[in-house]
């Protein structure tokens, strides 16, 4: 048992690309669910759309890269507008139901055979982010002590943790205002918003795009990462393990995504390498008629579901979360 | 047009002749043939109704007779199936919500809507209209809405004081009781300084120690210049400090005028009691029917000893 590779490898996700994903991700959601209390079960739809509008412009249009940037973002706030229009009126379960059918019709379409010439199929797109990786300060792999990064990695987890950055605090300064204000406000509840005279729809509107163009970055973050993408990466259990993400770290709390990402890659990828080390080799330390190689790898999931139960019956709010706010919540 | 005219001074001498109180008071919201149907229900068949400006109204009704749906329908939280009503000569038709607040006419609810897990002040912040700060663009920057973040904040302030909420100004809406949470709503409610405050039972399950002090705040809001309309079933509220009461019952208005006018009226009463509420209840009848038992017993058994006696002899 080694393990320091296993931390090392923990770390190596805790910190790197995979959690800079996952919190984009989930900072968006926050957006949504934490703070406006709008349920969107569509985040990977976002990222899809947007990954696939950067390496579609770049790779099948042959537009530059930062164009490809752009109509990224554009996709991910034309998907926000066209979810929102018909749902954002109803109750808040329509809008969940709308999200998670449009992410999985996104993701089909995408992989569809027809549209092979414009997005790939099933193969994806590659070959996108040459002007990208052109920019890479890094000579060669980077020691941090902990844990090492390849060039490649390193330099999109830099960005990445600056774009998280930048996130966070456009969160925590759109958050402390009046329209932030008006936003929990109506999670709260939205007819006594009315009843004041702000404009719920419109609010919401913007929330929903705001959101979505976070999970925009993240869309983009994976595609950069992989310098490759293809339907797959865009599966409901992205939003899932978003969602798991946000939870973990407490939503409408400026950080919790972030620290939520990094203590959810800690443990996914810990305990991945710890059941596979465990449980591989010439002597494993589980005998192999409790638990097979291949069923470790699949441990960390039980595990995982397990300890989401537990924090909700033991810390329901999250790391960050306030519990005043949940001992008097009337639902 | 002269259809219209005649109607507003029909409208106006029956003022005239019910109450010199309302003589000088012009409408401020104005309803006319308002019809609200669930399915086969019709919930509100409301014919001409009128507020008058700078008065307290209160509009009274048995349980399901509509007050609440027509609420809904004035606030443009419910849209009729048809009709017209207009605010302040506005017509509010197809209006949603948020326009109708932010006309100066605000409402309250039934079942108070604070938002829990903001704090009171917080609370109080957020009635406040046409705040920068409430753009997306401009939030980024606190110091385009920082000045006026401050002046809503000493207004919000001197409405808490007013409100005796001004202990619970940090605390989270939600940990208030069921009567602060009325008031909260009321003092929030006069963050958008409206003309006409609409309240949804104001009453209701307030002890009635704070009902007092909840109709001195109602009282207050007239003295100010507002205008009052209330839904209510506490009937000594209604008497006390309403200048005009409006009767719905079954979705129609059955009866309005001055508030001793409007207990005294007989239709009031058959759709408060019921209309056969006095028939068999009396002592009278009941005693006459006592009688008419006896004598029949008397005729076939015969006069017998009164041993437990009679209690009217």
């Amino acid at each position: 048992m080694d393990w320091g590779f296993i931390f090392e490898q923990a770390m190596g996700s805790a910190l790197g690309p995979d959690a800079v994903v996952y919190a984009l991700a989930a900072i968006g959601l926050n957006v949504h669910f934490g703070y406006t209390g709008l349920l969107n079960f569509g985040q990977a739809g976002f990222m899809a759309v947007a990954a696939y509008g950067l390496a579609a412009s770049v790779t099948s249009w042959g537009l530059p890269f930062w164009v490809g940037l752009l109509v990224g973002l554009g996709a991910a706030g034309v998907l926000a507008l066209l979810l929102g229009a018909p749902t954002l009126r109803l109750r808040a379960e329509y809008l969940a139901i709308v999200t998670i059918a449009a992410a999985e019709i996104l993701r089909i379409v995408i992989g569809s055979v027809t549209l092979k010439d414009e997005f790939g199929g099933r193969d994806g797109l590659q070959s996108f982010s040459d002007s990208f990786t052109a920019l890479n300060p890094y000579s060669g792999t980077v020691d941090l002590g902990l844990f090492s990064l390849s060039r490649g990695d390193a330099w999109v987890t830099t960005v990445g943790w600056v774009l998280v950055a930048l996130s966070c605090l456009l969160v925590w300064a759109l958050m402390r205002s009046p329209w932030g204000r008006v936003l929990k406000s109506i999670r709260e509840d939205e007819d006594a918003v009315r009843s004041l005279g702000k404009n719920v729809f419109g609010y919401k509107m913007q929330a929903l795009v705001l959101g979505g163009l976070f999970g925009a970055l993240a869309g983009f973050m994976v595609a950069l990462q992989q310098a490759a993408i293809n339907p797959d990466n865009f599966s409901t259990d992205v939003t899932f393990n978003a969602y798991a993400v946000l939870i973990l770290g407490g939503a409408a709390r400026v950080l919790g995504p972030v620290v939520g990402a990094v203590i959810f890659w800690f443990l996914i990828s810990g305990l991945g390498t710890f059941f596979s080390e465990a449980a591989g080799g010439r002597d494993p330390l589980i005998p192999t008629w409790l638990m097979t190689d291949t069923q470790a790898s699949l441990v960390r999931f039980i595990l995982l579901g397990a300890g989401l139960a537990a924090l909700m019956i033991l810390r329901p709010q999250g790391i960050f979360g306030d519990r005043r706010e949940l001992a008097i919540d009337a639902r | 047009m002269p259809a219209e005219a005649t109607g507003s001074h029909a409208a106006s001498e029956s003022v005239g002749t019910t109450g010199t109180t309302t003589r000088d008071h012009d409408a401020i919201l104005v309803g006319e043939d308002v019809i609200r149907r669930f399915g086969g229900l019709t919930a509100v068949d409301v014919d001409r109704v009128e507020v008058k400006r700078g008065l307290i109204t209160a509009l009274i009704g048995p349980n399901g007779a509509g007050k609440t749906t027509f609420f809904n329908v004035l606030t443009g939280f419910d849209q009729p199936d048809s009709g017209s009503w207009s605010f302040n000569g506005r017509s509010l038709k197809g209006m949603p919500p948020y326009k109708v607040a932010r006309l100066g006419m605000v409402r309250t609810f039934q079942l108070t809507k604070v938002l829990a897990k903001l704090s009171v002040i917080e609370n109080m912040r957020l009635g406040a209209t046409g705040q920068r700060g409430e753009s997306m663009l401009s939030a980024v920057f606190p110091t385009l809405w920082r000045s006026q973040e401050k002046v809503n904040t000493e207004r919000a302030d001197t409405l808490l004081q007013r409100f005796t909420l001004d202990a619970k100004r940090e605390d989270f809406a939600g940990s208030l009781s069921g009567g602060q949470r009325k008031l909260l709503e009321m003092a929030r409610a006069l963050m958008v300084d409206p003309d006409l405050i609409m309240l949804d039972e104001p009453m209701a399950g307030v002890n009635p120690a704070l009902k007092q002090s909840l109709l001195g705040h109602v009282k207050g809001l007239r003295d100010e210049g507002r205008t009052v309309l209330f839904v209510e079933h506490d009937m000594d509220m209604v008497r006390d400090i309403s200048d005009w009461v409006i009767v719905m019952a079954q979705g129609k208005i059955v009866a309005q005028g001055p508030p001793s006018e409007v207990m005294a009226n007989p239709k009031v009463v058959d759709a408060y009691l019921g209309a056969h509420h006095d028939s068999d209840v009396s002592v009278e009848a009941e005693e006459a029917r006592l009688a008419e038992v006896r004598e029949k017993l008397e005729a076939e058994t015969g006069p017998r000893d009164r041993e437990d006696g009679d209690p009217r002899e």
